[in-house]
């Protein structure tokens, strides 16, 4: 079997009915999607097959032979952030961290098929994501910043920290 | 995993059937949300996987009055029907999942360790949808509420339904963490004038609903009549109590729906 994954094509080994999250994670070293309920229920393992947002551990790999794999490893990179990881620090959007990657594929789906700002929308398609932090709203101010074109000036945002991250422990 | 099971990979609907044989020991994944969980967490141990991502027993065809659903159409594409059929399948879980769950998975894994499943159960018996299956015997057609006692030792290959005159759909809201719905009811008026009522989330799979359907003139009598036709069980999403409570509610606002499209 093989995977094209964020743009590199990889050959897989792993049994044919593994889900594509443990295929990405311990064959592929792919570990940004995170194994949380490994039953569906929580978003954090959510990655684009052929752009469309997908739980990978529903996923067995044998059913996505061949397809186009994307992970937030594609979307940017530390020191060229894409639109959205830059939303999501500006907005302090991540606490724990743990549901951030599947939130961020589901809203880069979303994004490349609506775009709009529109809150109920932005909701709608991330009604399959639980954030145990319960940060919902500023995901939601995030994904909608980058939806109506917001940039970001990263040295801002930095600036700012001491009095967005209000009630936070430093 | 242990013993990796064998794995059958039809690209056609004959060769899905040729494969599936008399279902001995044979799993089916449609679209992979229910059993695919099971087999991470070692519930299911299958010595055969038959899986139907590529035998073409995908899409919805109509011919005439006749809607025709194909086992492996996913719940999104049925999201634009009308009700019942339409808005049970936009109220299943997420849109992820809706995009990669299958009809024929959520016809036949039937309930979970904590809730009811089979969603579209409820819709497609108030259709009164008719069943076409493979295995034991070769293809057979059946009504629904046949088929969904015996579905585990059957191939579903597509159901079948009359397009209704008018449709109802009335489910109690979920919190977005639960991706089933505790109880809803289905209403459809056939094009013959005939009601035909079903619930999902009392008991373990969709029934209709005979004594509400033979009250269906009062709505608030059907929804009393309703009680006589269930037997009410607790699960992890909601009580029997509240069951029993409500389901005449929504039996009341689906058959309401119907009489606003009159």
């Amino acid at each position: 079997m093989k995977l094209t994954v964020n743009g590199i094509e990889r050959e897989v080994e792993s049994a044919p009915l593994t889900p594509l999250l443990f295929v990405l994670r311990d064959e592929l070293e792919v570990e940004s999607p995170k194994a949380g309920c490994q039953q569906g229920g929580c978003g954090a393992c959510t990655v684009l097959v052929e752009g469309e947002p997908r739980r990978s551990c529903l996923t067995p790999v044998v059913a996505v032979d061949g397809a186009r794999i994307t992970t937030v490893e594609g979307l940017g990179s530390p020191e060229n952030l894409a639109p959205l990881q830059q939303a999501f620090t500006h907005h302090y959007a991540a606490q724990c961290g743990f549901c951030t990657a599947g939130m961020i594929m589901a809203a880069q789906a979303y994004l490349d098929n609506w775009g709009t700002e529109d809150r109920e929308m932005i909701q709608t398609s991330l009604a399959g994501h639980v954030c145990r932090c319960t940060g919902y709203v500023k995901i939601v101010d995030a994904i909608a910043a980058v939806a109506r074109g917001d940039s970001f000036d990263m040295t801002v945002t930095a600036e700012s920290h001491d009095t967005t991250n209000v009630g936070g422990a430093q | 995993m242990s013993a990796a099971p064998e794995v059958l990979l039809p690209s056609s609907a004959d060769e899905a059937v040729s494969l599936f044989g008399d279902g001995a020991d044979v799993t089916v994944v449609g679209g992979g949300t229910i059993v695919v969980p099971e087999l991470t967490y070692g519930r299911l141990k299958p010595s055969k996987a038959l899986l139907l991502h590529q035998a073409g027993l995908a899409g919805v065809s109509i011919s005439g009055s006749t809607v025709t659903v194909g086992a492996t159409t996913s719940v999104s594409d049925l999201c634009g029907q009308p009700a019942p059929l339409g808005p049970c399948a936009e109220n299943v879980a997420d849109v992820e999942i809706r995009a990669q769950a299958t009809v024929g998975g959520n016809l036949c894994a039937g309930e979970g360790p904590d809730a009811p499943r089979g969603d579209l159960q409820g819709p497609l018996l108030a259709l009164a949808a008719t069943a076409r299956s493979a295995g034991e015997g070769g293809i057979t057609s059946e009504p629904l509420e046949e088929f969904l006692p015996k579905r585990r030792g059957r191939l579903l290959l597509d159901v079948s339904f009359e397009a209704p005159e008018a449709g109802g759909f009335s489910a109690l809201g979920r919190p977005h963490t639960h991706d089933y719905t505790a109880l809803a009811v289905s209403a459809v008026r056939a094009a013959d004038g005939t009601i035909r009522l079903a619930a999902t989330g009392v008991g373990w799979w969709g029934t209709r609903l005979p004594s509400a359907e033979a009250a269906a003139g009062d709505p608030e009598a059907a929804g009393k009549a309703a009680l006589a036709d269930v037997t009410f069980h607790d699960d992890a999403l909601a009580s029997a109590w509240y069951r029993e409570r409500t389901l005449p509610v929504l039996v009341r606002r689906a058959l309401a729906q119907l009489q606003e499209s009159a």
